[in-house]
């Protein structure tokens, strides 16, 4: 422990100043912004603790109750894969920021993109749960 | 007799950190998928940073003009680093969220005071994390929901998010060391007894770097024109017209066919000399040819064969040298959004490389790509690449 104090010391104190940087960056936002920004801030965190986190583990609960056992493992393999990238995509598989005058952006056909690879995962984890199912049978 | 109630000594919670029972969750894959999330995180920030000064570079730093590529790297970098910091973000936040429903003392203590500033620094570190992400994938598909400026906020809050993990590493360095050192695998349960996971944790971290990889191929096509055809949620396909695609239309910026007719001119001026230049005197001056690349702050870029009058060539026409020192201040015609009056750096404006373009890929530019006339130089954001130029000035 000892050998490794003064650089969790040097990470520590960077660390706070980097941050305290940051907060003194913020006098730029305009008082009218705060809200916007604050809401931003806190919401990620709410979405995610209170929204993402329990539909994920009533997801588990569920498996565990109503999938086979050598289904889960490739159930969990395609929620990572699928959850992961579906989250990530958000923004161009609503295409939200498109503009009627500029074609050039967000040109490509993302919701059938996304589809296409919502079935493969399907399609990867049900052969998957197939092969092991077997494989335990024998 | 007690007459005040005493404070229980734990905050009551619905759940406890108890209730949760995957093996998978814990610090051998808080760990492991941890240093990943740190790379990605330093490198966005590092290349952030460096794109934020390139967008408005202070006093006492030079942009180079070398490599011309450089930028264009940088922020395709900056924002692969975001996409594939999101799945493992969420495996992260994942194999930690029982700690959330750890026991909260109430009764001062030493051990409460350090509690709660951990549980602070861990609360700041999420939400600079979550909103980083967020508002950077959002800003990279031009779609902004808030009232706030994207650039200064996305910068200040990359300082509190780089604090925070800091500050996170210094706290957790033990723990660090101890699940990277030791076996990914422990406290297994004998396999086919009850209560065990579905899964391994070294199946599930495997998952997470699949999901890890597949988020940089699905985005890297914006600025890697070899991934361009699996980069299926890149916000663009690189096409456009004359072979580059467009930010910001002449429709959206505010500038119509009227203003850019046979009446445009571009005005230089240098002190009290000036000097006003229509389109058919540009294209008497000698024209070079140069391969630049668009790089935009979004992370999208694509390379250009560009043709114009070098701005040296412009700016000697009116007695000066760039090579003095002077920056040059570029206004556009543009009526609408920021950006309209860009700052080329003094040895932006010396550099052979850098044009005022009158084509784009073997044809006169169009009116979207900034017809009559738009700079071009190398390494540097796009929205500095300015538009319909109609005068350019020497500072004094």
């Amino acid at each position: 422990v000892r050998a490794q104090s003064p650089l969790r010391l040097v990470l520590g104190v960077s660390g706070v100043a980097a941050g305290l940087y940051g907060v003194w960056s913020l006098r730029a936002v305009e008082w009218a912004d705060w809200p916007s920004l604050l809401a931003y801030l806190v919401g990620g965190v709410v979405l995610h603790d209170v929204v993402l986190a329990p539909v994920v583990v009533g997801i588990g609960v569920l498996a565990a109750r109503l999938a086979p056992a050598a289904w889960r493992a490739p159930m969990v393999v395609g929620l990572v894969v699928w959850g992961g990238l579906t989250v990530m995509a958000v923004p161009v598989l609503g295409r939200f920021g498109a503009l009627s005058d500029n074609p050039t952006l967000l040109d490509r056909s993302y919701v059938a993109s996304w589809a296409v690879g919502t079935v493969l995962v399907v399609l990867a984890v049900a052969a998957a749960g197939v092969l092991r199912a077997r494989r335990v049978a024998k | 007799m007690r007459s005040v109630p005493k404070l229980p000594s734990e905050l009551p919670l619905p759940v406890q950190a108890t209730d949760f029972r995957s093996r998978l969750r814990g610090p051998q894959v808080a760990a492991r998928v941890g240093i990943w999330l740190g790379v990605c995180f330093g490198t966005a920030f590092v290349t952030g940073v460096w794109s934020h000064y390139a967008q408005s570079t202070p006093e006492w730093l030079t942009m180079p003009t070398r490599p011309v590529n450089l930028y264009r790297v940088t922020q395709g970098l900056h924002v692969v680093a975001g996409s594939v910091a999101v799945p493992l973000l969420l495996v992260k936040l994942w194999s930690v969220y029982p700690r959330l429903f750890l026991p909260v003392p109430l009764r001062p203590s030493r051990a409460t005071v350090v509690q709660v500033i951990e549980r602070l620094s861990i609360g700041v570190l999420v939400a600079a994390g979550i909103f980083q992400l967020a508002t950077g994938l959002m800003n990279s598909s031009q779609w902004y929901p808030w009232a706030f400026s994207f650039r200064g906020t996305h910068f200040a809050v990359a300082w509190i998010a780089i604090g925070a993990l800091l500050v996170h590493i210094a706290v957790k360095l033990p723990v660090i060391r101890r699940s990277i050192a030791g076996p990914v695998e422990v406290d297994e349960p004998p396999s086919g007894r009850p209560g065990g996971a579905p899964l391994s944790r070294r199946a599930l971290l495997r998952s997470t770097w699949l999901a890890a990889g597949l988020a940089a191929l699905a985005t890297a096509g914006a600025s890697v024109p070899l991934l361009r055809d699996v980069s299926v949620f890149a916000v663009r396909t690189g096409s456009g017209p004359q072979g580059v695609p467009i930010n910001r239309t002449a429709a959206t910026a505010g500038v119509g066919a009227e203003m850019v007719g046979a009446a445009w001119r571009l005005e230089l001026v240098n002190g009290s000399r000036t000097m006003t230049l229509s389109r058919s005197d540009l294209e008497a001056m000698p024209q070079h040819e140069e391969s630049l690349p668009i790089a935009c702050v979004e992370g999208w870029s694509a390379g250009a064969t560009w043709t114009g009058v070098r701005v040296r060539d412009l700016l000697a026409l009116v007695g000066a040298d760039p090579s003095d020192g002077a920056d040059v201040t570029v206004t556009s015609l543009q009526q609408r959004y920021s950006f309209g009056v860009s700052t080329l750096p003094a040895n932006f404006a010396a550099d052979d490389k850098t044009l005022l373009a009158l084509g784009l890929n073997g044809e006169d530019l169009v009116l979207d790509h900034g017809y009559p006339a738009r700079i071009i130089a190398p390494n540097r954001p796009g929205v500095l690449q300015t538009k319909w130029v109609t005068r350019m000035a020497v500072s004094t």
